[in-house]
């Protein structure tokens, strides 16, 4: 009424919204399935063109497009481009440097990377770091840091001598080849940061306008529970991670979020209902599964539609010699065997009638 | 530095609730269904270790639904 309709106007707009409901319903036995497959099918055809795109943060490369897509169906355990967009709460979303401390924590700081040179003396089995004052305050380490680490790792018989800027290590061994394995294991130690992350890069997210951090490399857990980071927003781009951390209900949410991330950037218009398709199926059975053919596709009761979907001879072979029962339930093993009725849209239903009155039925009148 | 972290608070994780007996039965009858034919939840799932579900039972989840706003999903609680 506010809005000058009239009563009559008013109810129109209701009859057109409920009409509009309607036709958007699915109908009983439409082959949502293969819809969707073809409804998002036929777009990354589209995006096959530019396959290799990298786009997004400047400073590092993400997967987008169809490889993207492709990963995400498959729910590859390892992604090629693992990514984190770690959220920050209060002071450390607002200012650059209180950011920047968070990015410090995150990313991992190996002995290696702090030093300049670190070189072994055979004579004295003595590991010599030179550490770099550059890389220190860049990183924010201080060689106290680096002491502390390589503490852990001296043993009884090893000895630490510090410098100005150098530390020198003794291992107090006697063994060059033993020297040779400690150093590789000094060179990588961790000094600061998560494992996994190589790179955290700040951020300014201006639809937010807070500071964010996108991580290279991925490690949910441990950076969910480094304080100032916003455990209810920061995620992954791995759904298997997702899946470990945050739950099977969370991962489908990841699935949904990621496929229509990827169409969208793509310019892509698809149906969300396709979407939470595939996300429901692949988080059917509590588990993360793939599409292909280790998940959805090659666990389907059917002999025939998985045998049309790939290695053929294999799966009848295999279905013969188990026993299988072909029930002939699907549209596709339907197709396949050339039946009439394919048990989809008007012929899932079936014919009720009882025999006795059939007879009594008035003869035709024709 | 670290502290433990809730994983329910995340923007990701639905809203579980874990059904009673009477509840599931009652809802399921409704639907004519048996539980193996929900969809499944490992009780190993870190939000089913967090809400204490355990095989046999019945999760609810209240999802946020681009569609439909709202939308109300059930999962049987499985071992795994």
């Amino acid at each position: 009424m506010e809005r000058g309709l009239t009563v009559e106007e008013a109810r129109r707009v209701v009859d057109k919204v409920v009409l509009e409901y309607f036709r958007a319903l699915v109908e009983p036995g439409e082959a949502v399935g293969m819809v969707a497959a073809q409804s998002i099918g036929e777009p990354s055809t589209q995006m096959t063109l530019r396959t290799f795109h990298f786009a997004g943060v400047r400073e590092l490369n993400v997967t987008l497009g169809l490889p993207r897509l492709i990963e995400i169906v498959d729910a590859r355990k390892t992604v090629a481009t693992p990514v984190m967009e770690v959220y920050l709460t209060g002071d450390y979303a607002r200012s650059k440097e209180k950011a920047l401390e968070i990015a410090r924590e995150l990313e991992l700081t190996t002995v290696e990377n702090v030093s300049k040179a670190i070189t072994m003396d055979y004579f004295e089995y003595s590991i010599i770091i030179e550490l770099d004052p550059e890389m220190l305050e860049n990183r924010g380490v201080s060689p106290e840091d680096v002491v502390k680490v390589l503490n852990r790792v001296k043993g009884k018989k090893g000895s630490i001598e510090v410098g100005d800027l150098t530390v020198v290590f003794r291992t107090g061994l006697d063994d060059a080849i033993k020297l040779r394995k400690i150093y590789d294991r000094v060179r990588g130690l961790r000094v600061k940061g998560i494992k996994g992350i190589k790179r955290a890069i700040v951020r300014y997210d201006e639809k937010l306008g807070e500071y964010k951090i996108i991580t290279e490399g991925s490690n949910l857990v441990a950076a969910l529970s480094i304080k100032g980071v916003d455990h209810r927003r920061t995620i992954s781009n791995n759904i298997h991670e997702i899946a470990e951390v945050l739950g099977i209900e969370a991962a489908r949410a990841a699935i949904i979020k990621e496929m229509t991330g990827v169409l969208e950037e793509q310019g892509l218009d698809v149906d969300i209902r396709h979407i939470l398709l595939v996300a429901d199926a692949m988080t059917l059975t509590g588990r993360v599964k793939q599409v292909g053919r280790h998940g959805v596709a090659g666990e389907k009761p059917s002999v025939l539609a998985r045998a049309a979907f790939e290695i053929t001879v294999k799966h009848l072979v295999d279905a013969a010699i188990r026993g299988e029962v072909e029930e002939l339930k699907g549209a596709i093993e339907n197709v396949i065997v050339g039946s009439k009725v394919v048990p989809m849209g008007t012929g899932a239903v079936k014919l009720l009638m009882s025999y006795p009155n059939m007879q009594q039925a008035p003869s035709s009148e024709s | 530095m670290s502290h433990r972290v809730n994983i329910l608070e995340h923007e990701l994780v639905p809203q579980h609730i874990l059904l009673s007996e009477e509840e599931a039965s009652k809802i399921l009858k409704r639907m004519g269904i048996s539980r193996r034919q929900l969809p499944w939840i490992l009780a190993s799932d870190p939000v089913a270790k967090a809400i204490g579900a355990k095989p046999g039972d019945v999760v609810m989840v209240i999802r946020k639904s681009p569609t439909a706003g709202v939308s109300v999903a059930l999962r049987y609680v499985i071992r795994g």
